[in-house]
Parts: structure tokens; sequence; C-alpha cells
């Protein structure tokens, strides 16, 4: 049992299906080093253990009665920013510190119909704007690599969680890296799946056209399994997609023999880190061996992707945040003297700082004589680099590149430097602005730090950037690389 | 009036009519009105956090369907937009609708005037969008309580060209598509229930000028008759500070019905800039050519067809044809009542000069009409099948409107109204009338056939109105000159 936390959802399921353990045993186990490990890592914003523990009762007693399932009694977290039914949903915002979700997310419910227990909300950005966490209300979460060292961001407490064995997996939204980041900078799996393909309701919006949601796990294997089950058309979501969700671990095991991998020249310019660089070389190289065929690709236009980013999506949290106004839910300021007040005053008083001014430079962007200059421009450089990916898609199955360009930096070390902070997803962020699904897995270390690799493929190819995923974990033992925490803790550790 | 001599009026309509749906445009809550606040507002309606609009299929159909009505452009790829302001009853903090790409584009109106002339006014555009909420001021101590059992409730905004020269005129453009949206099953058309309300764009200037004026807009007039009294406050307000060398501020405008006056609500100078962009939310609504052709195979009559067809197939005046077909309950309340009694002449008569007398002078509108289109139409039966007399009918149509009478053919036989026409009966009646009266009989005989009214009229009055006046001039004549 010492080793429980660090078992993939595959092994666990198999575990529960012969009966080496039960779903509240392993629940239990997980709530234990949550106790333990909280309070250095600052992962959670809520936790459920008493609900937690009789929904993993009721799992073990479907199992008895007949159920399986690959996430059947599987204890996972949820970002902060799946709205939850009758539990608080913070978006990691002081203005949501009261407010309890009347219903689930369509992908909560998925979740919870395939038999996930709901651990706890993971910590975040306020509102999923940060590269960090350190911009959430409820105090950063750390690195478990190194307490002194940020998470990454926005899905900083899922990422955190999953690499400190505090869950067996999580949710994230990633909206310019948000999912992809923080698994790097914590040393495990995070996807990005194509836009559409899990739906949006019931996530707490930062900005629509570029929100996703996906899993953070050990290794792809458990990201194919969790995608199956968050996936689908939902009706209640205009912009999911209408396609049937295939299974996305049928081909997972082939040879990647052939496989097409292009590697982008303009993400290994000036920035990138030495030793990521590196890492990412060998990278290469093991994809090689494993039958890949490498060519240089370019994608001409991903200098402008961080700019044109930084006016899409403050421009559509501006109206998104609108409904932060204190008078139906959130925050309400103390004795407004009339209605301008109350808004007013609710608004500064609940947003932090990022918060307000993504909103303010989105507000500006939409303004009257500056919307053709920044919100259709930026609009424009959206569709050049998305043909970009499409063109160079022709050529290659994939793309391959790092998904940052430095490792988890220190906590505090950017605070004052928000563009440094939003370079960090200077290779992420294209692939939202293009729609397209991405992956970033564990492959090396730079500076004692995990260091990831980014794959990005076309539209609706999950499966085939699953397949190559896996087969690098296969080949490769970084993903089952886990943080030597600090504290007491016998059984943690590597 | 004095003013028309120097200043020419225009007039641009903005018409918000409430699109006749189940539920709401971009949720599954419903529309009913008058339902306690803020009992049919789910969590979309409310801008809960992570909630996602999804477009109400049926509000398409109608505004094509409209479209089609005014012989538009139909947009196969038209967008919604987000219109950001804050307002405690916009949940959102945003209105979804559509600025660049509105689903309609174009299309005429054909108006007609008192003096019977006629006018083509020209539609710019309509748009699809939400409804905000009500903010109810009154019964809450210094503080605003909120009902947003309105907010999403979809809307079609009509907006014209400021091609109309007068009140008459805007009235006549805004009956016009208040016709044309109830005719189509667009809208059920309630004004007092808000399902159609205009904003007026007015502004004057001197005859000959080119450019505009500085044009006011005094928002939500839900009567023809307020929006005909705004208009002209409005037209006479602008000519006294023009001619008192002032400058007509643009702003927006409110009607105060019960001061018969405009007052200004906002500025526009200092108004928000809305910082409308594309609605991420949703996507393009595109539709193709095979759904315009469904649309259209399936609309109903229009006002002018229905016209014609009244005029063709029940022989009716233009006149009185247009005025039954002015509106779509009516028109219908006049075909069910001819199908019942099998004329359409009596059937017209009755319901222009008593019905509407009456439906006018209390303000009611015909489908709140006391008569029912059944009764009326088996009174009508009754009077052409000899039954009762067409005066006992005037008396039977006041006792329906008053809910004394319910069934028709019920209450003529226990008021006893039947009309008389047992001829024993009669004969005896009229016999006793020329013994009664000798002088009379001797003067008629005597040449002074004007007398047989007199004769006629005492017959009557001893049935009470119930003699068959048919039979009763035929007996009193063979008696006289027998």
């Amino acid at each position: 049992m010492t080793d429980l936390h660090s078992k993939t959802i595959k092994e666990i399921s198999a575990d529960l299906e012969k009966g080496a353990y039960s779903s509240k045993e392993l629940t239990c186990h997980f709530l234990e080093r949550i106790e333990r490990h909280e309070p250095n890592l600052n992962s959670f914003i809520s936790t459920f253990p008493e609900q937690a523990i009789a929904l993993a009762q009721q799992s073990d007693e479907k199992r008895k009665a007949g159920s399986s399932g690959a996430l059947l009694g599987i204890p996972i977290a949820h970002k902060d920013i799946f709205c939850t039914k009758g539990q608080r949903t913070t978006a990691g915002s002081k203005m949501l510190e009261n407010f309890v979700s009347p219903y689930d997310a369509t992908v909560i419910e998925n979740l919870n119909a395939a038999g996930t227990i709901n651990i706890g909300k993971a910590n975040m950005d306020e509102f999923a704007m940060g590269s960090s966490n350190e911009h959430s209300a409820y105090g950063n979460a750390q690195n478990p690599w190194d307490l002194a060292r940020v998470p990454g961001g926005s899905s900083g407490g899922s990422a955190a969680a999953v690499s400190a064995g505090l869950c067996a997996a999580a949710t994230g939204t990633d909206t310019g890296g948000s999912i992809r980041q923080p698994a790097a900078f914590c040393g495990v799996t995070g996807l990005k799946p194509t836009y559409g393909r899990i739906s949006r309701y019931g996530i707490i919006a930062f900005a629509s056209s570029l929100d996703q949601a996906g899993p953070i796990t050990r290794t792809a294997e458990d990201a194919a399994i969790m995608l199956e089950t968050m996936a689908g058309y939902d009706p209640k979501d205009s912009t999911s997609i209408k396609q049937p969700v295939p299974n996305y671990s049928a081909n997972i095991n082939d040879s990647i023999e052939g496989l097409r991998v292009g590697v982008c020249k303009e993400y290994f310019a000036d920035g990138l880190d030495r030793d990521i660089e590196a890492a990412i070389q060998n990278a290469v190289k093991e994809l090689e061996k494993l039958g890949a065929e490498i060519s240089e690709i370019s994608l001409p236009n991903t200098k402008h992707a961080v700019p044109a980013y930084y006016v899409i999506a403050p421009a559509e949290c501006s109206a998104n945040l609108s409904r932060y106004d204190g008078v139906r839910f959130g925050h309400r300021c103390e004795d407004p003297v009339d209605i301008s007040d109350l808004i007013k005053r609710s608004r500064s008083e609940g947003f932090g700082d990022e918060v307000k001014s993504r909103i303010m430079a989105g507000t500006f962007a939409l303004s009257a004589g500056y919307y053709d200059a920044y919100y259709r421009k930026a609009q424009q450089i959206r569709r050049l680099i998305k043909d970009d990916f499409l063109q160079v898609f022709n050529d290659v199955d994939l793309i391959l590149g790092p998904t940052t360009p430095s490792p988890a930096f220190k906590i505090g070390e950017k605070s004052n430097d928000p563009v440094s902070m939003y370079l960090e997803d200077i290779y992420t962020i294209s692939v939202n602005l293009a729609g397209l699904p991405a992956i970033s897995v564990p492959a090396g270390m730079a500076h004692g730090l995990p260091v990831g690799m980014q794959l990005i493929g076309p539209y609706h190819s999950e499966a085939k950037i699953l397949n190559a995923a896996h087969q690098f974990q296969q080949a490769t033992d970084w993903h089952l690389k886990s943080p030597a925490l600090a504290g007491a803790d016998k059984t943690g550790g590597s | 009036m004095s003013h028309s001599e120097e200043w020419e009026v225009v007039i641009g309509l903005e018409i918000h009519t409430q699109l006749s749906t189940q539920s709401k445009i971009f949720s599954g809550a419903s529309t009913q009105f008058g339902a306690e606040p803020n009992t049919q507002a789910c969590a979309i309606d409310l801008g809960m956090p992570g909630v996602l609009p999804v477009v109400n299929a049926a509000v398409y159909r109608k505004a094509v369907a409209f479209g089609l009505g005014i012989g538009a452009e139909i947009n196969k790829r038209s967008v919604f937009d987000r219109k950001n302001y804050f307002y405690p009853d916009l949940p959102k903090g945003y209105q979804i609708t559509q600025l660049e790409s509105p689903i309609v584009m174009g299309g005429q109106v054909e108006i007609v005037l008192n003096d019977g002339s006629s006018k083509l006014i020209n539609v710019t555009r309509a748009h699809l969008e939400e409804d905000a909420g009500k903010s109810l001021h009154e019964n809450y101590h210094n503080q605003t309580g909120i009902d947003l059992n309105r907010a999403g409730t979809p809307l079609l905004e009509i907006v014209s060209e400021p091609e109309m020269r007068s009140a008459e005129e805007a009235v006549a453009y805004a009956r016009y598509i208040h016709q044309l949206v109830t005719y189509l099953g667009v809208s059920d058309g309630n004004m007092s229930e808000g399902s159609l309300r205009c904003d007026a764009n007015v502004s004057i200037r001197k005859y000959g000028q080119q450019e505009l004026g500085t044009r006011t807009e005094t928002k939500n007039v839900n009567s023809f008759r307020f929006l005909e009294a705004a208009i002209n406050f409005e037209v006479e307000r602008q000519i006294a500070i023009l001619e008192s060398g002032g400058r007509v501020v643009q702003e927006t405008r409110l009607y105060d019905a019960a001061k018969n006056e405009t007052r200004s609500m906002r500025s526009k100078e200092t108004a928000t800039d809305y910082r409308y962009f594309p609605e991420p939310d949703l996507l393009p609504i595109v539709i193709d050519d095979a759904y315009i052709d469904a649309v259209r195979a399936e609309m109903p009559e229009l006002p002018a067809q229905r016209t014609g067809r009244f005029v063709e197939q029940y022989k009716l005046s233009e006149v009185d044809a247009a005025l039954l077909s002015s509106n779509l309950e009516l028109a219908n309340y006049f075909e069910e009542v001819t199908a019942i009694c099998g004329d359409p002449k009596p059937a017209s008569n009755w319901i222009r000069v008593e019905l509407l007398g009456l439906l006018n002078r209390d303000d009611i509108a015909i489908s709140q009409s006391p008569l029912s289109s059944a009764q009326l139409g088996k009174l009508i039966q009754r009077i052409l099948d000899d039954t009762i007399s067409g005066k006992i009918g005037k008396q039977v149509f006041e006792a329906l409107w008053q809910g004394i009478a319910n069934d028709v053919d019920e209450y003529v036989e226990k008021a006893g109204l039947k009309q008389v026409s047992d001829s024993g009966e009669l004969e005896a009646i009229v016999d006793k009338i020329i013994a009664d009266n000798p002088g009379q009989v001797e003067q008629f005989r005597a040449g002074k056939t004007k007398l047989m009214g007199f004769f006629v009229g005492q017959v009557m009055k001893e049935t009470q109105g119930k003699a068959n006046p048919k039979q009763v001039n035929a007996l009193v004549s063979s008696k006289l000159n027998g």
C-alpha cells in the first residue's frame, strides 16, 4: 500500500478490479497524504474528505454489485474552475469566495457518472489568468519538486496535486497553456484537446474562444482514459463538436514507425533554456529510435502569437467577467450608496490585480476607435497562425518542441515583470489560437527540475498524439520520476 | 399644425417585438407573461458562472418569416454579438444581439394614410436579441428589486430608415408592423404586456435642408396613441428650442403618458461605449435556400392578401374588408361569424357597428371580446332565420355583452323573445288594432297611406317587438285595403 499514490489509473483500476484494495482504502490514503502535504503545497482550495469517503464506499459497493469501468472508484481533483453542485466553486477568486454552484459542469457530470471520486477542488490562478498560481486569492500553490518554486499555472494546483501523489489524476483548463505549462513544471502529463472536444458548460469562463478542459495525469495512457470520459458533444455548449468520441486507448500501443514529426525551428530560438533544449534534442533522438521521421518545420507567425493572445483573451474576459457585479451572487461590497457604487466597489474589492489589468486591457482593445487596431488585427493574426499550422500538417503528423522556455521559476521571481511571465506561454499559446490539440509529457530534467515536451497535432488527432506520447513513455522513464517531498513522509518520495 | 409650414419632421422607428416562443432565446425557461418575479429565470438567465447560451431554433424561423413578409434579404450567415454595459437587470453585463450581420436586411412596408394615399417605408434591418430583466423601484425602501423573468425573452428589433414625416405616418408604420407580426405568428402583439415597443428617433429640419437635424430617441413607447402623442410633443419641443435659438441635445428620452410629455433619460454624449464584439459562445446562424423556401411555403396569408380575398369572396367593400382584416384576430373573428351565420353582410355590419363600437368605447381588444364569435354568429343566424327580429337581436347582443346571456337559443327561449309568426295570433292582434283605431282607419282609406307605419308600430308595441315585421306589414296591408 505504500506506493499507491504513484500508481497510474490503469494500474489502480486493475488492482480495484481484482480486489487488491478498495476504493475507500485508496481514497483514505490520498486524504492522509493531502493532510500531510497540503500545508507545504497548498494545491487545494477545498477538500471534501467525508464526501469522498462516502463516494468511495458507494463505488466499492457498485463494484461488488458487478459494475466496472476504468474510472470507477478513482479519486481525482478538479480545478476549482469547474462548477460542482452544492460545493463552493471559487475560480481562485475572492469574488466567488462564497459561491456555491447550483449545478455540475458537464465534465463533472461525465466523470461522476464514470464513478470518479471528487477528492477536492484544486488551486489555480484567479479566473485562470496566470502562469504561476501566484494570482490565486487563496495563496499560491507550491511546486512539489522545489517548494520555493511555482507549480505553473493556471492549473497549478491540479498539476502539483498529481505530481505530489495527492490524487490519481486531475482536471484542468487550458486557455493559453494552463494545462501544459504546469504539467511541464511539475513533471506530469497534461493534454489540451481540440477546441470543442470537451464541453465548456459549467466551466467558469475566462476566454470563451480559447478555453478548453483537459486531463492532468501521470501517463499518456491515463490521459486517454480520462479524455474518453470528459469528451463528447454537449447540446448545452454550442461550440462543442458533434462528433463521436473515439476509443483513445485503442491504438495507443501501435508502433510509431514512420510517424512524421516536425521540429519547429522557431521554438528553439533565443530565450530557450540550454538544458531544456538539450533535453528536447534527446527526446527527438528517442522518437527517431522509435521509427519516427524527423524533419524541421517552420511556423513563421509564432512570434505574433503572444501579442495576439493578449488582445483576444483579455477582450473576451472583459465581457465574461462583467457578470460579477455583486447583484446576484459573489462578493458584494458593504453599504453601497447607489447601483454604480455597488458595482464598482464590489468589483474593485472582489478581483485581484492581474484580473483587473486584463479586464482593463480587454476593455481598451474593444473600445470605439481601437477595435480595428487591436481586436480585429489580432483576429487576423489568429487566422495566419492557424494557416501556418494547417500548412505544416500537410507534411508532418505531429509538431514537436519544448512546452516552456525555462523550468519552474522561483515564487516572486516574475511577479513584477508581466511580459516575462506572459512569455512563459510562448510555445503553448499559438495552439489555443489555432484550436489544436497538444500534450506536454515529461522529457528530461533541467537544473533538477522537470522538462516538458510538447506534441501538437491537427484537429481531432488526440489518438495519434496519445499514441506517440505513450510510445515515448514506454521507451523513457521521465514520467516515472516523482519529487522527493519535504516533510516527515517515509512513504513519499521517489 | 403651425410648424408644418417651415419645419420638416424626420422620424425613424426601432420596434422591439417579442417573439412568441414557448421558451427563451438562449435557455429553456418559459416566456409566459405575468409569473411571480424570478420564477421563470434559470441559471442561464441569471448569468451564473459557467453557463452558456444555446439558441432556440424557433427564433430563426420567425425572423425569416418576418423578413419574407417585408420582401427583405435573408442573411444566410448571421452572427451574434455582445453589447457590453453594466445594468443590474442585465445579468451577464452584456446583451447578446446582432450588430454587423443581422438576420434580416432591407425590406419595405407600404403604409396607407388617413387621406387614402399610400407611401413606401424602407426597413434598414431586423435583428435577433435577448430582452433584459426589469428593475422594480417601488416597494423597496431605498433599494431596487430585480425581476429576471423577462431576461432572455427573444426579441426581433426592426429598424426603419428615417423616412416618416409625421406622427401619423409613424403610427401607420407601427400599426402595419404590428399587423404583420401578428399575422405571421411571429409575435402575439400584446402591447399592454410589452410585446411590441417602439423607440422613436425624431428630428426636425427646415424644408429643403439636406442634412438631418439632431435627433432624440424616445424609448419604450408601448401604445400607438402614446406613440403619436410622444412624437407630436417631441416635435413641438424641438421647434420651440430651435425657434428660440437653442440647440437640440442628442439624448434618450422617456414618454410620460400621465403628463403627456417626454423627459430626458440620459445624454448620449456621455453614454457608454458598448464595445461590441462577436459572441464567442455561439456559432453563426447558417441557413440555406431550402430552409428559406420551407418557411416561405408555410407563410400564412398576409394582411393585403386577406383584404383582397374578403372583397372577392365575401363581396365586401374595400374599406370594410381593410377594416376587418386590419388585425389577425378580428379577421378570424369575422370569418368565424360568417361561417356560422352563413351571410357575410350582416356579419360585417354587426361586427363593425355593434361590436367594434363597444370594444373601442371600452378599449378592449378583440381577443378579449365579451362576445365570442360563436355567440355572435348564432345571434345573426337567429335573425336571418326569423327566430328573432333585428330589434330583439340588439337586446340579445346587449345581454351577451353584459354576460346576462350565454347561449343565444336558451336566452331567447327563456326570455320569451321569439318572433311571433303565427298568423292566427297576429291576425287577432291586427284586427284588435284596427277595431281600436277607427279614426286612423278612415284616414288611411281616404288616402293617407303614411299611416301604415302607425298600424305596424301598434302591432309591434302590442307584441313587445316580437312580431315578424314582414308578416305584420302584409297582414295590415291586406286588412286595410281589403
